[in-house]
């Protein structure tokens, strides 16, 4: 069984259709990408999961369970981590995890949560006083405590530094390690690259691609081969790469010089994505 | 229930951490009360030693300082900062939330009277009251109700930077029109006018009745009533339009 089935999911606020039919499942033990630039429904998606908006059509299935008519029950088997930190300011990491380990009935330790998401040195600082990035490592350690099979995670690394988004991915991983589901929202393509099993692109409230990382950037065939040659940039686009490279390395061997700046390079999942999504970069 | 009693512990641990709640609505009718006893309390007042009258008024003070005030401000912030939305995805009840909430604030309120008896009684030599079961079901009738308003009013407030502005705005004129700090009788007509409808005033009196006028609750029915209703109102408002999510935008 899946651990999210969604099929035919619509919502609506007032004229705009936030989200037009989308379908996807998720299987226990992976991690899936939800992608997408601003505003092109991942959040009404994912908080329609996890039981927060009331959907206007479609069939929604959470570990078995309709979140719109979910209770107790069904929560201690997921954990939540939405867009903004919500913290009281005033209690202590550890004293935080405490509180919200006592709402579930098998919570995982406090202080393995705290190791887990690498905040030993700040457990016993007031939560005011952590950073950004060490806040969002407690919100995820407080979306663990109840050691949930299923875990929300939106946008968790935006406005991370690059040290702290790397740091926030060995976490991740290592909870698909410990087999647990992720539903993962990012606007970042190299986050859903690194970390999701498989990826769907939402644009405009509908899914415009899905599959694994691999095949997506695979359904643009050709490879670039790029160098420069008498000041002059050679760009060859082919679908046989190394037959092509073989050819170009050997002449070049041959006649005794290099090949300047030689580049070869799939095109990048934020390639594909862009012409998915019809945003030019910046 | 287990529950129930985890989440009472959290909230108490968090009211004792809070400053703001210490301060503006704990400490401040303590301070009142002994700044304004030192200033009038031999004098008489509607008829009694001004202490006396003072006391009362602090007690109804402290009600509304922490029941209405301090909940409306704490619920607004913990609205719009989003706990209350990440709250509703654990399996934490809804009820034995505002339950424990609830029952942190009566606590607090209830350990505001004793610190105010202790006071008047150290300070004004004021007596322990003899009706003290009718005073505890005043006060605590008191109290309820204005945990209720205090709910009722979080749907008006948009913003946890709007909280203190709309809080203070209501409970502070409030407080000063019912009587709290100096007898109604010289007020101009018009402010009399408006004390007629708040529910402090009839809370004021119910409380004044049974401690210096050694008034049973039962002899109360109009004050009872009165705040019993404005209570209600304050629920009802509450059940219709109290919300876990931040406000849009």
């Amino acid at each position: 069984m899946s651990a999210i089935a969604v099929r035919g999911l619509r919502k609506s606020y007032g004229a705009l259709e936030a989200v037009s039919g989308i379908e996807f499942e998720v299987q226990r033990g992976e991690v899936f990408g939800l992608l997408g630039p601003n505003g092109a429904g991942k959040t009404t998606t994912v908080e329609i999961l996890e039981g927060y908006r009331k959907r206007d059509a479609g069939e929604v299935e959470v570990l078995g369970t309709d979140p719109q008519r979910a209770g107790g029950d069904w929560r201690e088997q997921i954990g939540v981590v939405l867009q903004s930190s919500a913290m009281y300011e005033t209690l202590t990491p550890a004293e935080m995890l405490r509180l919200f380990a006592g709402y579930y009935r098998r919570p995982r330790p406090v202080d393995e949560v705290i190791e887990l998401v690498g905040l030993a040195e700040k457990r016993d600082d007031r939560v005011r006083r952590l950073s950004g990035g060490q806040r969002r490592r407690l919100d995820l350690g407080l979306a663990l405590i109840g050691d949930p099979e299923l875990i929300f995670l939106d946008e968790p690394t935006t406005g991370f530094d690059p040290a702290a988004r790397r740091r926030a991915w060995e976490t991740i991983r290592g909870l698909r390690g410990l087999g647990k589901t992720i539903l993962l929202t990012t606007h970042y393509l190299d986050e859903a690259e690194q970390l999701a099993d498989r990826v769907a692109v939402l644009a405009h409230g509908q899914i415009v691609a899905s599959g694994t990382p691999a095949e997506l950037t695979g359904s643009i065939p050709d490879t670039e081969i790029r160098y420069r040659e008498n000041g002059r940039e050679v760009v060859l686009e082919t679908a046989e790469p190394t037959r092509v490279l073989n050819e170009l390395t050997g002449r070049a061997l041959a006649e005794g010089r290099e090949l300047d700046g030689l580049l070869v390079r799939r095109p990048s999942l934020e390639e594909v994505y862009l012409s998915l999504t019809d945003e030019s970069p910046e | 229930m287990r529950l129930y009693w985890h989440e009472l512990k959290g909230e108490l641990l968090l009211y004792t951490r809070s400053r703001e709640l210490a301060f503006f609505t704990f400490l401040l009718p303590m301070i009142f009360f002994v700044l304004l006893g030192s200033t009038y309390g031999d004098d008489t007042v509607d008829g009694v030693k001004g202490s006396h009258f003072l006391q009362a008024g602090m007690i109804g003070y402290g009600a509304i300082s922490i029941a209405f005030a301090g909940l409306a401000i704490v619920l607004v912030i913990r609205r719009e900062s989003g706990i209350l939305k990440r709250l509703r995805a654990t399996p934490l009840p809804a009820p034995a939330y505002i339950g424990a909430v609830l029952c942190a604030f009566l606590t607090a309120f209830a350990v505001e009277v004793v610190g105010l008896l202790l006071i008047g009684r150290l300070l004004f030599g004021i007596p322990v009251p003899d009706r003290l079961g009718s005073l505890a079901l005043a006060l605590l009738l008191g109290a309820v109700a204005f945990c209720g308003l205090g709910i009722g009013v979080t749907a008006l407030i948009k913003s946890a930077e709007g909280a203190s502005a709309v809080v203070n705005a209501i409970y502070l004129p409030a407080s000063f029109i019912a009587g709290a700090f100096f007898a109604p009788e010289h007020f101009p007509q018009f402010l009399r006018a408006i004390a007629d409808v708040l529910p402090l005033t009839y809370f004021l009196r119910l409380i004044r009745n049974v401690m210096l006028h050694d008034q049973a609750i039962w002899t109360q029915g109009t004050n009872v009533a009165v705040i019993t209703a404005w209570g209600l109102a304050g629920v009802i408002v509450a059940l219709r339009y109290f919300r876990w999510e931040p406000s849009e935008g």
